[in-house]
C-alpha cells in the first residue's frame, strides 16, 4: 500500500469557552485554571486519501464540514489527533480568497499568490494562466470592489489553482458562477485529477458531487457516519434530510455491493414493485425503444391523509434521468384506510442509452419527500438498457433523431 | 516543480515568504501612492507640519533656549528629533494591536504563517522612517545644524526602537484578539505616552522630584539617546540603550511565546 497523501486519524475539534478571558492567558502560561467548557463540533474523524482520489462531503449544515476542510487546509488545528500531509494544499474556502477590494485584481493576484508562499517569478510565470481563466478583461487592473461576485469568485478560483496542488479543496464555490465558469473549473478539475490531485469537494450539489467524486464521506452531528461511494452515501444523507420523529433508516447491501436505503415513517410501505416488458412479463433487461410498465403496490399501515408514490430512474452515478409522482400527475390516494392497498402502474418507453439504471421509489403524503416520507427506498429495482435493433449510438438518452443528407 | 511547505510554525517557514514580505512592504507604498496626487509627498508633510505647529505653538511658551544647543532654530531641531524616534514607535504599535483583525479575512481562507504580518507593518514602517530621515536631515542642515560623529549611532538606536515597538505591538496584538479592550487601551496608553515623554518639552522643565517617574518610561530611554545624539552632540546613555535592548527583546520572546500558544484558538475566535 503506498504512502496517503493525507492521513487523518481521530481527529477532533472543540471550542473552548473559558469562564474568565483571563484563564485564556493563565492556560497559555500554564497555570492552573477551571476547566474550560468545551463544545466538540467534530469527534473522531479518521479517512485516509490517495492520490487522484476525489472525495465529496456531505452533510447538513452545522455538521462541521467546513471546520473539517479548514483543518485539512491548515488554517485551524485539530483539538484531538493528527491530520498527516504529504503534499501542498490548495483551498478555495467561503467564495473568497481573502482578497482585498481597494487592491486591484493584479495586486490582489500577487498577494493571495504570495500568502500560498510563492515568489515573484512563479506568480508572472502564472499569470497569463490566471488571467486567462479568469476572464477579467480591462477589470484585472480595477479594485476589487467593483467586481461582482462571480467575478471575484472566477479570480479566486483562477488563483487558487494556478499552481497544481496534491489536494485541492473546494468548499462550495462551484455554486457560484455562471454555467460556463462552472463548466470550465469542472474541467480544470478533472485535469488536476488526471494528474493526480486529490480533490475534497463541499457541495450540496448531489450532480457535482456524483460527477466528480470516486468518493463520498457523510458527516453528522460531528461524527462521520458513512464513507463510501458516493452513490449510497448521498442516499443516504437524502434519506437523513428527510428523517423525521418515528422514522427509521436501513441499509441493506445488495447482490453487486451497492447499498440500498430504506427510510421512512412505515406508516405505508411498498409491498412489492416489478418491471415489467411490453408483454406483462417481469424483465431486467430492456431494449431501446420498447415500452415497459413498472408496477408498485403498496399498503397504508394505518389511517393517512394521502399518499401519494413518487418514482426516479438513475443511472450508475444516482443522477436522476426522470422522475415525477403521483401529486404532480393530480392522481393522490385521499385518506386511505388502515390495510388499503393500490397497485399503481406506470407505462413509459424507455428512451434511454445502454447501461444500467436503478429506479429508487418513494411513498408520501405530498409532492416531496419532506412533506411525510412513509417509505423511500433508493435502489428498489434495477435494470439493464440494451441496444437490440436502433443504430449505435452515444449518450444517456436515447433521441431517435431523423437524418438528411443533401448533396 | 514547487515545493511543499510543510505544516509547521517556524522562522524557516517564514523565510520561505521573504519575497511576500517585500512585495507587501511596496505593495502598501503603491496604495497610499496610488488615488492621491502628491503620493509619497504626504509621507513627509504630515509628519513635518505637525513639528511646524508645535514648532509655532510651544516655542514662545518654551521661550528658553535648550542649553547647550547654539541655534535659534533648537527648539525645532529637538522636536523633528523627538518625532524621529516618536512616529515609528507608533506606527508600529498602532498597527500591530488591530494586526490580526484587520487581516482576518485572510487568516481565514489562506494558511501561512503569520509571523509574516508583524514583519511587513515593521518593515514599512522601517521604509516610512528611513524617508524621514532623509527629509530631517535636510531640514536640519537649512536650520544649519550639522549633528557630530555621534549620528553614527542612530542607525542603533533606531533598531532598538523598532524592535521594542515590534515587542510591545506583537504582545498586544495577541491579546487584542481576545480582549478587544486592549486595542482601546493601547490608543489611550500612546496619547498619555506621548505627553509622559519629553518629546516637545524638555525633562528639565519637570520638577526635579518627580523626574524619576518619567525615568521609568522606556520611551524616555528612546527619546533621550535620540536627543543625545542627534541635539546634543553627546554620546548616547549605554545604560539606558542597554535597557531598551533588553525589554525589546523580553517583549519579542513574550509575543513570539504568545502568538505560539494562541495559534490553535486564535482562529476559532477571529
Amino acid at each position: 500500500m503506498s504512502a496517503p497523501l493525507l492521513q487523518l486519524d481521530g481527529v477532533g475539534k472543540a471550542f473552548r469557552r473559558y469562564a474568565r478571558e483571563r484563564h485564556r492567558l493563565m492556560r497559555w502560561f500554564g497555570l492552573p485554571i477551571p476547566t474550560p467548557e468545551e463544545r466538540w463540533v467534530l469527534s473522531d474523524i479518521s479517512f485516509r486519501v490517495d492520490p487522484g482520489e476525489a472525495i465529496g462531503i456531505a452533510g447538513r449544515n452545522g455538521a462541521g464540514k467546513s471546520t473539517l476542510l479548514k483543518m485539512i487546509a491548515g488554517i485551524t488545528r485539530p483539538s484531538a489527533g493528527s491530520i498527516v500531509l504529504s503534499g501542498r494544499v490548495a483551498a478555495i474556502l467561503e467564495l473568497g480568497m481573502g482578497f482585498s477590494g481597494e487592491l486591484t485584481g493584479r495586486q490582489n493576484t500577487f498577494h493571495a499568490a504570495g500568502m500560498m508562499g510563492f515568489n515573484q517569478s512563479e506568480i508572472e510565470g502564472a499569470l497569463d494562466d490566471i488571467t486567462g481563466f479568469a476572464e477579467l478583461g480591462a477589470f484585472f487592473d480595477q479594485p476589487i470592489r467593483t467586481y461582482s461576485s462571480g467575478m471575484q469568485m472566477r479570480l479566486a478560483f483562477a488563483v487558487a489553482t494556478a499552481f497544481r496542488p496534491d489536494i485541492l479543496i473546494v468548499d462550495e464555490a462551484l455554486a457560484v458562477g455562471d454555467a460556463y465558469f462552472q463548466h470550465k473549473s469542472m474541467e480544470r478539475i478533472r485535469r488536476f485529477q488526471a494528474k493526480g490531485t486529490s480533490l475534497i469537494l463541499v457541495s450540496h450539489d448531489k450532480v457535482a458531487l456524483q460527477s466528480l467524486c470516486t468518493r463520498a464521506i457523510l458527516l453528522d452531528g460531528g461524527h462521520l457516519v458513512r464513507d463510501g461511494n458516493p452513490e449510497s452515501v448521498l442516499d443516504y444523507y437524502n434519506a437523513l434530510i428527510a428523517q423525521k420523529k418515528g422514522e427509521t433508516i436501513t441499509t441493506e447491501e445488495l447482490e453487486d455491493g451497492r447499498v440500498r436505503t430504506i427510510s421512512g415513517t412505515r406508516q405505508a410501505v411498498i409491498e412489492s414493485a416489478v418491471l415489467e416488458d411490453a408483454d406483462g412479463k417481469p424483465a431486467d433487461t430492456v431494449a431501446i425503444g420498447t415500452t415497459v410498465s413498472l408496477v408498485v403496490k403498496a399498503r397504508a399501515v394505518e389511517a393517512l391523509p394521502s399518499l401519494v408514490l413518487g418514482y426516479a430512474i438513475k443511472d450508475r452515478l444516482g443522477q436522476t434521468f426522470f422522475g415525477t409522482n403521483t401529486a404532480f400527475t393530480a392522481q393522490v390516494i385521499e385518506a386511505p384506510q388502515a390495510g388499503d392497498t393500490a397497485t399503481f402502474r406506470i407505462t413509459f418507453p424507455v428512451m434511454l442509452g445502454p447501461g444500467t439504471y436503478s429506479i429508487a421509489l418513494a411513498l408520501s403524503a405530498g409532492e416531496s419527500h419532506l412533506d411525510a416520507n412513509y417509505e423511500w427506498r433508493d435502489l428498489a429495482l434495477m435494470f439493464d438498457v440494451v441496444n437490440l435493433d436502433k443504430p449505435p449510438f452515444d449518450g444517456k438518452m436515447f433521441m431517435p433523431p431523423v437524418i438528411t443528407v443533401e448533396r | 516543480m514547487i515545493p511543499a511547505i510543510p505544516q509547521s510554525f517556524g522562522l524557516q517557514r517564514t523565510w520561505a515568504y521573504r519575497y511576500f514580505v517585500l512585495s507587501s512592504i511596496a505593495t502598501e507604498l503603491r496604495l497610499r501612492v496610488v488615488g492621491s496626487r502628491l503620493g509619497l509627498v504626504w509621507l513627509i508633510i504630515s509628519p513635518l507640519l505637525q513639528v511646524a505647529m508645535y514648532a509655532l505653538i510651544l516655542s514662545t511658551v518654551m521661550r528658553s533656549r535648550l542649553p547647550g544647543v547654539d541655534n535659534r532654530f533648537a527648539y525645532a531641531i529637538y522636536l523633528l528629533a523627538g518625532f524621529l524616534a516618536w512616529y515609528p514607535f507608533t506606527e508600529i504599535v498602532t498597527r500591530c494591536v488591530t494586526l490580526f483583525l484587520d487581516n482576518a479575512n485572510a487568516l481565514k481562507k489562506i494558511a501561512f504563517p503569520r509571523t509574516v504580518l508583524p514583519l511587513i507593518v515593521l518593515g514599512s514602517a522601517a521604509f516610512n522612517n528611513l524617508v524621514m530621515i532623509a527629509v530631517t536631515a535636510v531640514a536640519f542642515l537649512l536650520m544649519g545644524h550639522v549633528p557630530s560623529p555621534q549620528v553614527l549611532w542612530l542607525p542603533v538606536l533606531l533598531i532598538a526602537n523598532l524592535a521594542l515597538a515590534s515587542g510591545l505591538g506583537l504582545c498586544c496584538g495577541v491579546l487584542n484578539v481576545f480582549i478587544r479592550d486592549v486595542g482601546q487601551l493601547v490608543q489611550i496608553g500612546l496619547q498619555f505616552g506621548f505627553w509622559l515623554t519629553p518629546i516637545v518639552y524638555v525633562i528639565d522643565i519637570i520638577p526635579a522630584g518627580y523626574r524619576w517617574v518619567f525615568g521609568l518610561n522606556p520611551m524616555f530611554w528612546v527619546l533621550d539617546n535620540y536627543h543625545r545624539v542627534l541635539v546634543y552632540d553627546q554620546p548616547p546613555d549605554l545604560a539606558k540603550l542597554a535597557a531598551v535592548v533588553a525589554l525589546a527583546l523580553a517583549l519579542l520572546l513574550l509575543g513570539r511565546f504568545m502568538l505560539r500558544r494562541s495559534q490553535a484558538e486564535m482562529m476559532d475566535t477571529l
